[in-house]
């Protein structure tokens, strides 16, 4: 009832291909843009403030990865590796040219996305499992070649430190400039995803996952979308890891391992596979997760455990609960939080006429 | 059930996941609170399993007898999976928390949280593991090695080395180690006191996860045939090992492991103590039972009628964490001695943790001084061997060319 998609009419083509048609969509994204900007950072305190810069370079990343597994199918466990790409590019160049983030950051991405192109290259001969063993394999080199290069890494301990990122002589220093310096790069991937997805490249995308055989007969130059689907992943992965290293001050190759890119892929399967909101929501929940179990143990546990059997078992219920749920959503719902959501979007869209 | 009853049922299993429980507990009139970031399901399992509740073993001794000056102690213990997003969500809470100390966990984690703890003003501490450079209490004021960097074990590794052999020049010296960061610090050293002492070092890296080494054991035994072996390996890493040097048929007398790979857990899991017979160790406390401290731990358990928990038989790891605990319950009691009895702050800690000397708990603790400009204490080790089927001490604190150590330190700093 508050949904309202009749008489909303368009006189032009431009505001018929807006992103967001409706007026309630328009309201509910200026809604949420005061809430992000305008309510959180100045109510919140700051340790609240650093889950959410944590979940913004989460989302960032899911979304690139999003872009290659869900929408153009090819599966990739390299992500990681992408993202130390990024990281130790941006970081080499911060510390030894002293650039600033508005230029490490296009250049770590852009770097990921040639890195991810080579490693991309086997996807147009195989699908599927190779790929992934193809895309692991990318993962550990690039690890290794990054530990024995001292080049790239910066010495034996593979850590190079950057400065806080600076702008007109402003430094992001505390979480809460983070804050908006992070807020900004998640906007602007969600914004970025949203307009590619739907494009023609988005859907020349969407023809190669689904059918790309058929894609390529009616003129899809496959092989030029699939590596232009790694390309671009990779470029959000760069960002991601520089992100990261901006975030930590440090960048570090021991961050971004195969469990890091395990990770990614757990967020877009849980959240929904081709789908900007499934990353977006993945990204929050896997984030959240551990630490909401373990604020949740810690009212709750007290009652029946005692303080030294509380570790184990959080850490041992947090293993146990993620594990569970991404089973139950395997089950329940295999297309992952999103689905969820637009089924109760869709009951309310006709509510209270449910037929 | 109905497609909308499925998505609902989703949707309330979900949230009543993320609820947040009631009101979080006020904190009381004299409380301190301490941080405590483990790893209990990564890849260094078997060593947060069981330092971390030997931290919080000897904190609720302490609290038993009064807490430290008169103040509870309250430990937040937080899982960080050796991921460094856990690690900084972590340090986040214990900061929000008023956190005065933190026991950091893992390398990597160490480096990233190094700004933010300066920042923070918390006093981290990373001891036996982290950059050896922190060593350096005027580079990294709020980082704490508090027990020999990997720098100084390498050096007093190499001490052994020669004790055993009686001279260097012209021996040979193996190094197997994990190829990460960690592993390759004490390259420096090693290259350093190669250089110096005259002995051919050759080192052979062992890739991620560290499960597989048949080809570089094969190689060490069979073509370099060193006087020597310097284990460094940490995770699951050093039983293996042991199983392969065990199984080519090289003595184990003649390898010294650095302090990760010291534990008996990595011993039994080789099969067994009985078959590492001359396996020598570096330890940066105390091993086995018999100190006064872990008797208290035990009388306390008998007290509350519970039996003494069964980590305290993983003697080396466990006594790590009651060390660290030690050494962080002194730091905070220096601390609010030197305020007169007032809450302390994290510079507060600070000073009172650069001003612990003469601290040994009966044998426990090295006789290790901080200060101001050393982090590290000294860099004390023990080498402890296994004879008869458990550790023995074979060679009490000592410190292994500390001259050179501080050389490098010096020259890290300089170079930055």
């Amino acid at each position: 009832m508050f949904h309202r998609e009749s008489g909303v009419f368009k006189t032009t083509y431009a505001a018929d291909m807006a992103l967001y048609p409706l007026p309630i969509a328009k309201w509910t994204v200026i809604a949420l843009a005061a809430l992000f900007v305008l309510i959180i950072p100045l109510t919140v305190h700051e340790y609240y403030l650093s889950i959410l810069n944590l979940i913004f370079i989460a989302i960032v990343g899911a979304l690139g990865l999003n872009i290659l597994v869900g929408y153009t199918g090819q599966i990739s466990i390299g992500h990681g590796a992408f993202m130390s790409v990024g990281a130790y590019t941006a970081a080499n160049l911060a510390v030894r040219l002293g650039l600033p983030f508005w230029l490490t950051l296009p250049a770590g991405g852009l770097m990921a996305a040639l890195i991810g192109v080579i490693v991309g290259m086997p996807s147009l001969r195989i699908k599927g499992l190779y790929l992934a063993i193809a895309t692991l394999a990318g993962q550990l080199i690039i690890e290794w070649t990054i530990n024995h290069v001292p080049a790239i890494s910066g010495g034996a301990q593979a850590s190079i430190e950057v400065d806080r990122p600076s702008l007109f002589g402003f430094s992001f220093a505390t979480q809460g400039h983070l804050y908006f310096f992070l807020l900004f790069f998640a906007v602007l991937a969600i914004v970025a995803t949203l307009n590619l997805v739907r494009s023609r490249i988005g859907r020349a995308f969407v023809a190669v996952r689904d059918q790309d055989i058929a894609a390529e007969i009616i003129g899809i130059n496959i092989y030029r979308y699939k590596l232009l689907a790694f390309a671009i992943s990779s470029f959000y992965a760069g960002v991601c890891g520089v992100l990261y290293t901006y975030y930590f001050g440090i960048a570090n190759y021991e961050q971004f391992q195969l469990v890091v890119s395990i990770d990614y892929l757990a967020m877009i399967i849980i959240g929904g596979l081709g789908s900007v909101l499934g990353s977006i929501l993945g990204a929050i929940f896997v984030t959240l997760l551990p630490i909401a179990i373990r604020i949740f143990m810690e009212d709750v546990g007290a009652l029946f455990f005692s303080s030294a059997e509380m570790a184990n078992v959080i850490s041992g219920l947090r293993l146990g609960v993620f594990g569970g749920l991404i089973i139950f959503f395997l089950i329940v719902e295999p297309e992952g939080l999103n689905r969820l959501w637009r089924n109760i979007r869709s009951y309310f869209r006709v509510w209270p006429f449910s037929y | 059930m109905t497609r909308f009853g499925k998505s609902v049922l989703g949707i309330a299993a979900t949230t009543a996941v993320l609820a947040v429980g009631g009101a979080q507990a006020f904190a009381q009139s004299k409380e301190v609170v301490f941080g405590l970031q483990c790893d209990r399901t990564g890849p260094t399992a078997p060593v947060g399993t069981v330092l971390c509740p030997g931290y919080q073993d000897y904190i609720a001794l302490v609290n038993s007898k009064g807490g430290v000056e008169g103040y509870k102690i309250k430990v937040l213990e937080i899982d960080n999976e050796y991921k460094v997003p856990p690690a900084m969500e972590a340090h986040e809470r214990f900061n929000k928390e008023g956190a005065v100390v933190e026991f950091v966990y893992g390398t990597p984690q160490a480096a990233a949280l190094g700004k933010k703890l300066e920042e923070d003003k918390i006093l981290g501490t990373t001891p036996g593991f982290g950059t050896s450079a922190a060593a350096d209490g005027k580079r990294f004021p709020y980082i704490f090695p508090i027990a020999a960097s990997y720098w100084s074990q390498a050096g007093a590794a190499v001490e052994f080395v020669k004790e055993k052999l009686g001279t260097l020049k012209g021996k040979k010296i193996a190094y197997l180690f994990y190829d990460n960061p960690a592993g390759k610090e004490p390259l420096a050293v090693l290259e350093e006191l190669a250089k110096s002492e005259g002995f051919e070092l050759r080192t052979f890296a062992v890739p991620a996860p560290g499960l597989e080494m048949g080809a570089q054991v094969l190689d060490i035994t069979g073509r370099f045939k060193p006087d020597f072996i310097i284990a460094h390996l940490f995770g699951r890493s050093p039983s293996v090992s042991i199983k392969e040097l065990k199984g080519k048929g090289y003595p184990l007398s003649k390898v010294i492991s650095l302090v990760w790979g010291s534990a008996e857990a990595d011993i039994i899991a080789a099969g067994g103590m009985g078959i590492a017979e001359g396996y020598n160790t570096l330890q940066f406390a105390g091993v086995g039972k018999d100190f006064p401290v872990l008797k208290e731990i035990e009388a306390m358990y008998k007290a509350q009628g519970k039996p003494a928990p069964k980590e305290m038989d993983s003697t080396v790891y466990y006594n790590r964490g009651v060390l660290s605990a030690a050494l962080h319950v002194e730091a905070v009691r220096n601390a609010i001695k030197a305020k007169g009895g007032a809450a302390p702050t994290g510079e507060d800690v600070k000073k009172g943790m650069e001003s612990i000397k003469g601290f040994t708990l009966g044998g426990f603790v090295p006789p290790m001084e901080l200060s101001p400009t050393d982090h590290e204490g000294g860099g004390w080790v023990q080498i402890w061997t296994v004879k008869g089927g458990k550790l023995v001490k074979v060679k009490d604190w000592f410190q292994g060319y500390r001259p050179v150590i501080q050389k490098q330190v010096a020259a890290d700093a300089s170079k930055s």
